[in-house]
This record gives C-alpha cells, sequence and structure tokens, in this order.
C-alpha cells in the first residue's frame, strides 16, 4: 500500500494504487447468514406458539432472500468496493423486525401489520436498488442541495393539512396508506446540510462576532442554516413530533461541529436543547407528561391508574432477563397500541433478553461504525459531512428511541430504524443504507487507507488566525 | 476534518455505551423489582400459563387442573372440593390462596427453587419449572369417615398419629367447594359474596382456625398436671372435693350433672367427669404447674404451623383461684382448637410425648421423586410417662365403662373423653359435644390414632347433647377407619346406648 505523496488537496484523485479486496463473497455469505437468522426467528416464533413451523415459512424465507440477493447484486455491479456487512445488517435488522411484527401480530388477530410491513420492505429494497444503480457519484447530490431542503419543508409541513393520530400530527393519508413524510425529510435536510457546511465551512470557521467566549460566525453565513433550522424545528413542535425535532437537531450539531472544529458549538447547541427542552416541557402538555413519566414511571400505579406505557415497556425489558423468554413466549402485547411500532424493542428485549437487544444495538453500532469509516476515508467534504450525517441520523435515532423506552430519556415517538413497523421509516432507512454503500464504495475506490495522518494535515480546518 | 470525524463517532461510541449500560440496568439490575411490580401482570400470566402440581391424598390426587384457554390459563379444581377444602384451600385467580395451596404455593406453582434441575438455574434462565406434586400425610378412610360422620352440622374433626404427628384426618363442616373460587370470572366474585355472606361460615376452618371452649375435654391436662405435680399420688383415692363446690373466693357453687361426686376418687370423677372434683385439682394444682402443663400439651403457641398456621390454643395465665377452678375444667378462658385437643390425646397415646403435627409427607417433582421430605418436627415431653400410662387407664375406663362407651371398638383398645361446653352469654348458647379419644387395635404394638370431634350445634334440645351420644359415634368410625377395623353390627347415625351426661 503505497502512500500518497505530501499534501493533496480536495479536488486530487489518486490513481488506484492496489487493487483492493473487493469483499463481495463475505457480503454475500453474511446476507445468506442474516436471512437464515429471520427464518430461524420466523419458525420459532411458529413452534413456540403452535408447535409446528408457520405455512408461510417458506414465502417469507424466499421473499426475503430474493430481496437481498437482488440489493447485493446490485451492489455487486454498481458499487463494488462497498463496505461488505451494511446490507446485511440492513437485511437482518429488516427480517428481525418482520419477524417481531408477525409475531406481534399473532396477538391481535383483528390487526395484522406484518403483510404491510412486508411490502414496504419491498419498496425500501427497491429503493435501495434504484439508488445504487443510478446514483453513479455521490457528488452528484450537492447540486440538489436547495432542491432537497425546499423538498424536505414542504414534506415537514404536509401532516399539518392532515388531522392528528395520537396526538402527533405526522401522517398523511393517500390512498389508504398512511406516510410519515418527515421520515424522507431526515435525508434530505442531511443532504442539504452536507452540502452547505462543505461548500461554506471556510466562511463559518472565519470568527465573527464574539459573544462571550464564543467565536460565532457572519451572520450571512449562519442565518439561512439557523432559519432552516428553526423552521423546520417550529414545523415539528406544531406537529408534536419531539423525536425528529430531537433528531433534527442533534444532526445539526454534529455535522456544524465537524465542519467547523469548533467546541463552541456544542456549548451552545447544548444551551439551546436544554433551553427548548424545558421551554417546550413546560408549555406543552403532552411532552410534560412524558417527562413526568419519565422521572417516575410508576407513578401511575401508585395513583391506582394503572401502568403506563413506559412502565410496561420496563416491565418488558426486565421480563426479559439475561437471555430472553424466546420469541414468540413474552407478553411484550400488554404494552397496548405503540408495541409493533415505538415500543418494538421491549417486544426484542423480553423475548430475546439483554444478550439479543445488545446484539440489536451492536448491529446499530457497526452500521453507524462503517458510515463514519467512509466519512473518515472519503477525500471531499461534501461526502464526509453526509457519511457522518447519515451515520449519525441513525444513531440519534436509535438512541432516542432505544433510551425513550428502556426509560433512559423521555419517551419521544421515534420509529426504530428497520425494526419497527412503519413504511416511511423502512423506506427511508432503506434509502440511508444505499447512500451508505455509495460513500463507502467511493472511499474505498479512492483507495485511501482509512485516517492516515496526513489526511489530517490535509484536510485539518484552515483555522485563519485573527 | 478527520479530528472532528473521531469526534463525533467517539460521541456515538458513548451513546451506544449509554444504551448498553441503561439496559444492562433495567434488564438484570431493576429486572426483579420490576419483575414484583403488583401491576406488571407477568407473573400471574406465568404462574397460571403451567398446569399446577397437584395435593395427594392416599396415593391419589385430590385436586386438578383446566385449561381455560384464557390469558391466566389453567384453573383450578379439585376432586372433592368439599372434603379436603379444610385440607386443601382453594387457589383462586382474583382471591389468592389459602391454608395447603398457600404455603405449598411455591411447589405447585412450579417457582420453588427445589424444584431448579441446578441451583440457580431458573434465576438465571428466567425459566419456571414444571409444577410439582405436595403429598399429603392424611388418610383417605379417615377423612371421609369423619365426613360422613359429621353429616353437615357445624363441627370439626382432627385426627393425628400420635407416634409421628402426621395429621390423618381434618374436618370441618358446613364445607365449601373451592373449585368455585377457582377461576376470574363473576361467578367467582359471585360465589365468593355469597360463601362470606353465608351465616353458617362454611368457608372458616373449625379444626385449626377456630378455637372452642374444651369443656370437660380438657380434664385430661388437667389430671395430668395433678399427677405429674404429685398432687394426687392414687387414682383410686378418694379426694376431698365437696359437691357442689364452692368457687374459693366467691360465694359461686359449681355443681355436677352426675351423681356420687362428692368427694370421689379421680377414677371416678374422670369416668362421670366430675367438675367439682377437677376445678378443685385444678385449685390444688396451683396456677404455675397448670400454666406450664397446658404450655407443655401446645396452649398458648402463637407458632404452631402445619404447615399452615394453627390458631392459638389458650390457657390464661394470670388468673385467681376462682377463675383457675373455671380455667382446669376448660371453660373461663381455656380455649382449644380440635387439633389441640387430638394433640393431648395423642400425647396420652404416645407416653406423654407430643408431636408436633404436620400435613406435608414430602413434596416431589412431577415424575414424583422427592424435593423434600416431612422434616423434622419438634417432641415435647408433655407430663411424664408414668403419668401417661395412668391416663391411658383413666381414659380406657371411660369409653369401657364410663360417658364414652360409644366410642368402642372390638378389637382394639380405645380411650375417650367427653366434654360438653357451655358457652354465650350465660351460657345460654347450645353446648358444644366434645370426643377426643385414641385407639390401639389388638394387634399394633402402639396407638395408631389420637382424635378430637367437636359439634357445634348438635341439633338436638338441650338435655340430649352430650360428647358421648354426638362426637363419640363420629370419633369411633374415624379410629376404625385408620385401625382397619369395622364394627359388623356397627348402626350409623345416632349413638347406641343413651349416654349419661358429661
Amino acid at each position: 500500500m503505497t502512500k500518497a505523496g505530501t499534501t493533496v488537496s480536495a479536488t486530487d484523485r489518486l490513481p488506484p494504487v492496489a487493487r483492493l479486496p473487493r469483499r463481495r463473497g463475505i457480503e454475500l455469505a453474511l446476507i445468506v447468514l442474516a436471512v437464515l437468522l429471520s427464518l430461524y426467528g420466523y419458525c420459532h416464533v411458529g413452534l413456540a406458539r403452535t408447535g409446528s413451523v408457520p405455512p408461510g415459512a417458506v414465502g417469507y424465507g424466499a421473499g426475503l432472500g430474493v430481496l437481498a440477493l437482488l440489493a447485493h447484486l446490485a451492489v455487486r455491479i454498481r458499487a463494488p468496493y462497498a463496505e461488505p456487512l451494511l446490507l446485511p445488517i440492513g437485511v437482518l435488522l429488516n427480517g428481525l423486525g418482520l419477524v417481531l411484527i408477525y409475531r406481534l401480530d399473532l396477538e391481535t388477530p383483528g390487526d395484522r401489520a406484518a403483510p404491510a410491513q412486508l411490502v414496504w420492505s419491498t419498496l425500501g429494497v427497491g429503493l435501495f436498488i434504484v439508488v445504487v444503480l443510478l446514483l453513479r457519484d455521490h457528488r452528484v447530490l450537492q447540486r440538489y442541495a436547495y432542491v432537497s431542503v425546499v423538498t424536505a419543508l414542504g414534506l415537514l409541513t404536509l401532516p399539518i393539512l392532515f388531522p392528528a393520530v395520537n396526538g402527533a400530527r405526522i401522517w398523511i393519508r393517500i390512498a389508504g396508506f398512511s406516510i410519515q413524510p418527515g421520515e424522507f425529510a431526515k435525508v434530505l435536510l442531511a443532504v442539504f446540510f452536507a452540502a452547505y457546511l462543505a461548500a461554506n465551512r471556510g466562511a463559518l470557521a472565519y470568527a465573527g462576532r464574539r459573544v462571550w467566549f464564543v467565536q460565532l460566525p457572519t451572520g450571512r453565513v449562519l442565518g439561512p442554516i439557523v432559519a432552516i433550522w428553526l423552521i423546520s424545528v417550529g414545523v415539528l413542535v406544531l406537529e408534536r413530533d419531539l423525536g425528529t425535532s430531537l433528531l433534527f437537531f442533534g444532526l445539526f450539531v454534529v455535522l456544524l461541529y465537524v465542519a467547523t472544529g469548533r467546541t463552541g458549538w456544542i456549548a451552545v447547541g447544548l444551551l439551546l436543547a436544554v433551553l427548548g427542552a424545558v421551554a417546550v416541557g413546560w408549555l406543552e402538555p403532552h411532552v410534560h407528561s412524558r417527562v413526568e413519566d419519565w422521572m417516575d414511571p410508576f407513578a401511575t400505579i401508585r395513583a391506582g391508574q394503572g401502568p403506563n406505557q413506559l412502565a410496561q415497556s420496563l416491565f418488558a425489558f426486565a421480563a426479559g432477563g439475561m437471555l430472553g423468554s424466546g420469541l414468540g413466549l413474552g407478553h411484550s402485547i400488554l404494552i397496548g397500541f405503540a408495541a409493533k411500532s415505538d415500543f418494538i424493542l421491549a417486544t426484542a428485549g423480553e423475548e430475546l433478553g439483554l444478550a439479543g437487544l445488545s446484539a440489536i444495538f451492536l448491529l446499530y453500532g457497526l452500521l453507524v461504525e462503517r458510515g463514519y469509516r467512509a466519512g473518515l476515508a472519503l477525500r471531499d467534504p461534501f461526502g464526509q459531512l453526509l457519511a457522518v450525517g447519515l451515520a449519525s441520523i441513525v444513531a440519534l435515532q436509535v438512541f432516542v428511541i432505544a433510551g425513550g423506552v428502556t426509560g433512559l430519556i423521555p419517551l419521544t415517538g421515534m420509529a426504530m430504524p428497520f425494526l419497527a413497523q412503519g413504511g416511511s421509516s423502512v423506506v427511508t432507512n432503506w434509502a440511508i443504507t444505499a447512500l451508505l454503500i455509495r460513500l463507502s464504495d467511493s472511499a474505498r475506490r479512492q483507495g485511501a487507507p482509512y485516517g492516515q495522518p496526513e489526511q489530517r494535515r490535509a484536510y485539518g480546518t484552515a483555522r485563519v488566525a485573527p | 476534518m478527520t479530528t472532528y470525524i473521531r469526534h463525533a463517532g467517539v460521541f456515538c461510541a458513548l451513546l451506544l455505551l449509554a444504551l448498553l449500560v441503561n439496559a444492562t440496568r433495567v434488564q438484570v439490575f431493576e429486572a426483579s423489582t420490576y419483575d414484583a411490580n403488583p401491576a406488571n401482570r407477568r407473573a400471574t400470566i406465568a404462574r397460571y400459563a403451567q398446569p399446577r402440581g397437584d395435593i395427594l391424598v392416599g396415593g391419589r390426587s385430590v385436586t386438578g387442573t383446566r385449561d381455560s384457554g384464557e390469558q391466566l390459563r389453567h384453573e383450578r379444581t379439585y376432586a372433592d372440593g368439599p372434603l379436603y377444602a379444610p385440607v386443601t384451600g382453594f387457589a383462586s385467580q382474583v382471591y389468592g390462596t389459602t391454608l395447603l395451596e398457600h404455603t405449598e404455593d411455591g411447589i405447585l406453582s412450579g417457582s420453588d427453587p427445589m424444584l431448579a434441575p441446578l441451583p440457580l438455574w431458573n434465576d438465571v434462565t428466567r425459566a419456571r419449572s414444571p409444577s410439582g406434586n405436595v403429598v399429603t400425610t392424611l388418610d383417605r378412610a379417615a377423612q371421609e369417615a369423619a365426613y360422613r360422620g359429621l353429616a353437615g352440622r357445624k363441627g370439626a374433626v382432627a385426627a393425628v398419629e400420635p407416634s409421628t404427628g402426621r395429621v390423618l384426618a381434618l374436618v370441618s363442616t358446613p364445607s365449601y367447594d373451592p373449585a368455585e373460587l377457582s377461576g376470574n370470572g363473576d361467578a367467582v366474585t359471585s360465589a365468593w359474596a355469597r360463601l362470606n355472606r353465608d351465616p353458617r361460615k362454611p368457608m372458616l376452618n373449625r379444626a385449626v382456625r377456630q378455637t372452642y371452649p374444651p369443656g370437660s375435654t380438657f380434664k385430661v391436662v388437667t389430671a395430668a398436671a395433678a399427677l405429674d405435680a404429685g398432687v394426687v399420688t392414687d387414682l383410686d383415692e378418694r379426694t376431698d372435693s365437696p359437691d357442689p363446690y364452692t368457687l374459693p373466693g366467691t360465694r359461686t357453687w359449681l355443681t355436677n350433672e352426675s351423681e356420687d361426686c362428692a368427694d370421689a376418687s379421680v377414677r371416678v370423677a374422670f369416668a362421670w367427669s366430675c367438675n367439682t372434683v377437677f376445678a378443685k385439682l385444678g385449685v390444688d394444682v396451683g396456677a404455675e404447674d397448670m400454666v406450664s402443663t397446658a404450655q407443655a400439651f401446645g396452649f398458648n403457641d402463637t407458632g404452631l404451623k402445619i404447615p399452615f398456621s394453627v390458631a392459638q390454643s389458650t390457657f390464661d395465665t394470670t388468673v385467681d383461684r376462682a377463675q383457675l377452678a373455671l380455667s382446669s375444667i376448660g371453660q373461663y378462658n381455656t380455649r382449644a382448637t380440635p387439633l389441640q385437643m387430638a394433640m393431648v390425646a395423642a400425647a396420652v397415646a404416645n407416653g406423654g410425648q407430643v408431636r408436633e403435627p404436620y400435613l406435608v409427607e414430602r413434596t416431589t417433582r412431577k415424575g414424583g421423586e422427592t424435593v423434600e421430605g416431612a422434616g423434622t418436627h419438634d417432641v415435647r415431653q408433655a407430663m411424664r410417662p408414668t403419668t401417661a400410662a395412668r391416663l391411658r387407664e383413666l381414659m380406657t375406663d371411660v369409653v369401657r365403662e364410663g360417658t364414652g362407651t360409644n366410642a368402642a371398638i372390638p378389637g382394639a383398645t380405645v380411650g375417650g373423653k367427653t366434654g360438653t361446653a357451655q358457652h354465650g352469654v350465660d351460657n345460654s348458647g347450645t353446648p358444644y359435644a366434645w370426643f377426643v379419644s385414641w385407639a390401639q387395635a389388638d394387634d399394633d404394638l402402639e396407638p395408631k390414632v389420637a382424635v378430637a370431634v367437636v359439634v357445634e350445634d348438635a341439633s338436638a334440645d338441650r338435655g340430649d347433647i352430650s360428647g358421648g351420644g354426638d362426637a363419640a359415634p363420629i370419633a369411633k368410625s374415624v379410629m376404625e377407619a385408620v385401625l382397619g377395623l369395622r364394627d359388623a353390627d356397627q348402626r350409623r347415625g345416632a349413638g347406641g346406648r343413651p349416654a349419661h351426661r358429661r
């Protein structure tokens, strides 16, 4: 492996020096493993419940297998250098999600969600294939920064025209399907943030006014981005979707920090977050009760009103213990109506135990880590920021919802990536995976070993002494 | 920029770590607290997810389970509900468990760690073992004989094996069918209300949870105290006891129902149940010795468990001489459970040793291998062996030629003592008919059974009530059942000859 010479600039392309191993075989093996694991889970549910393999097992296994293989082929053709872990992780999490939803469907015979979820998963994988095949270079997306931000804001405001469901106004209903446009907006905003920050990195780093001990950039640069962010958050507060609002905020702060390297941003961000949280917590009864539940999940029990959803969720996790009750043998349905969506993790926790839950967390961790790794290896700031942004979306989303259902932070409604019932979420996450595939392919195609020291010299922030 | 990406990556790693740590907290460290939360239905669901273990009498199960197909799947059924209710208690999905169903619940529901294949196995796997069974000491024939004998009258029977303390019969009537309370529907709620409203108190376990004035049956204890203390040395020596006897320090006269009680010997007084003689004997023995003898027999013991708790039988420890006189003939504040009086008879039969009664022979796994045996039980010496031998003599006299002839069994030595206990305001209530006895078949080495019978509402005129008339035949049929003897020309129902009163 030869090293790049002296400092290189962002636009330089090194010729591929050594042919990197493509590792598509590993990916295929892992995909087979992921499909088999999901199929095993599906059969286990049937065996545990009725003592026989469920009739749809062959169809389920074949369907998931075909989808995964098609995705694999697309990657093989168009992104041969991509990370071999990304796709199998997506397949495994999606397959496991289908198993969990199918398992919960057994408790609610009148309300089956697995078939729809399977349709959405198919759509998601379809989108994945389309993105992998058509998007030959991620840098194309830079051109659509403003288009995507306008689209994102449009999508975010759309649900205000539709009635609220369970206190949140985040769905639109089209032809019997309910769609959560906010899910798609996440990716579009990540694209916009990455493009904008990549273009204005230098300007942002220049010292503007100095407030207290924080160097602020000039208003001209900061203005648009803060405005966009404020609008999106404002919309979310109107829609009562706190999880997504928290996610955007986190994404914004992380990308700003990565682009400029200003720790001050984090301080300001946290300060803003705390202020916003306190304000919303006080003003918004819906949120206020969530915070109260988080402070004391069992208050409603003592008040004689029975356990609330969070308490039921904690009961489910506790019932799982180290090894879980086994698929199909838990009672997480006691959580109630959100068991298949926001609280799907409780079913995983109860039936797969701490072992299974940790495995799921680590799968997400791997997904995020591979995204970051691609970000480190890429040579163009937009690609770096986009990879970090997409990986952070997954990380923050997992943290917000998993932390919420396990009582670590106040509960905010959000879909667990790939696992939870929710078509928009599944499709969005497949799109994120597709973009990460493309980014990691570019990163390794560029042949740069990960995280070489000279890169740091090359891409260090261009700080200009005041 | 890579440096900052790394920092952001570390931040994400910290989030992941926080999730893992918190999941460990919830699923491992807090798990038992959350599992035990009363609002958590899982324990209840798990408890009824598998068939409940059975309670066995004489090798056959007196319980069962029924799969209801509901969330709480298995409901308790009873083969012979009312007969065994005073032993099994009920196992209700709404009202919890009582008696054996309660004390042995760990075995019966499968949650007992002893059932686990390896120590701590269930704690790690969070699984529940298949439920185990409880083998009781009961004698099926004795239990049935007692239930038949009481024939629905208010009363109770307790029978024990004198040499071991094994409880052979425990019957309380009127009884109820615990199966009515098993499930969780409206029927259960209304049955509960009905049973609790019932003035005849069918759910009261009269054999162990109700105390009665023991009346003249307590004279066994008084006689033991007198013999042990040396107040009486010769059973046939005339005592110095006037008839009527004026209670010390009062002007109240105590009288007898029988003739020839003035200065009667202890043997005669015992056979004919002379109140005056025994009241005076109690006073002569003195409060201290009376209390210590009564307590050696098991009175004033709050901790008796067989394995479910038994109501405390009392002998007042702070009495003046008049109260002591009344206490010594089983009145005033002297109260006893039928089981306690069976223990008194058993002590006489067993050389003065009181064996702590117990009901669980062993607990087993589903397959039958023993989980836990009967364990060790206390033995107390209630009186000297010589005293016990003399009391056996006195008690056999009662059955041979005294007030207890209705309990005589051909082919066996039977000793007994009748009692008729006054109670209520000014003794206005229907007196309780008592009979305590033990029996030894002619070809046995030791007495095999001691039994106490109390009949509350012997449905007859006051004049006709007597331990000998109402209670002795029941005791007899129970003893016959245990000894395996059957009186050829036995007439069921009322006793043979008209009985002497007290």
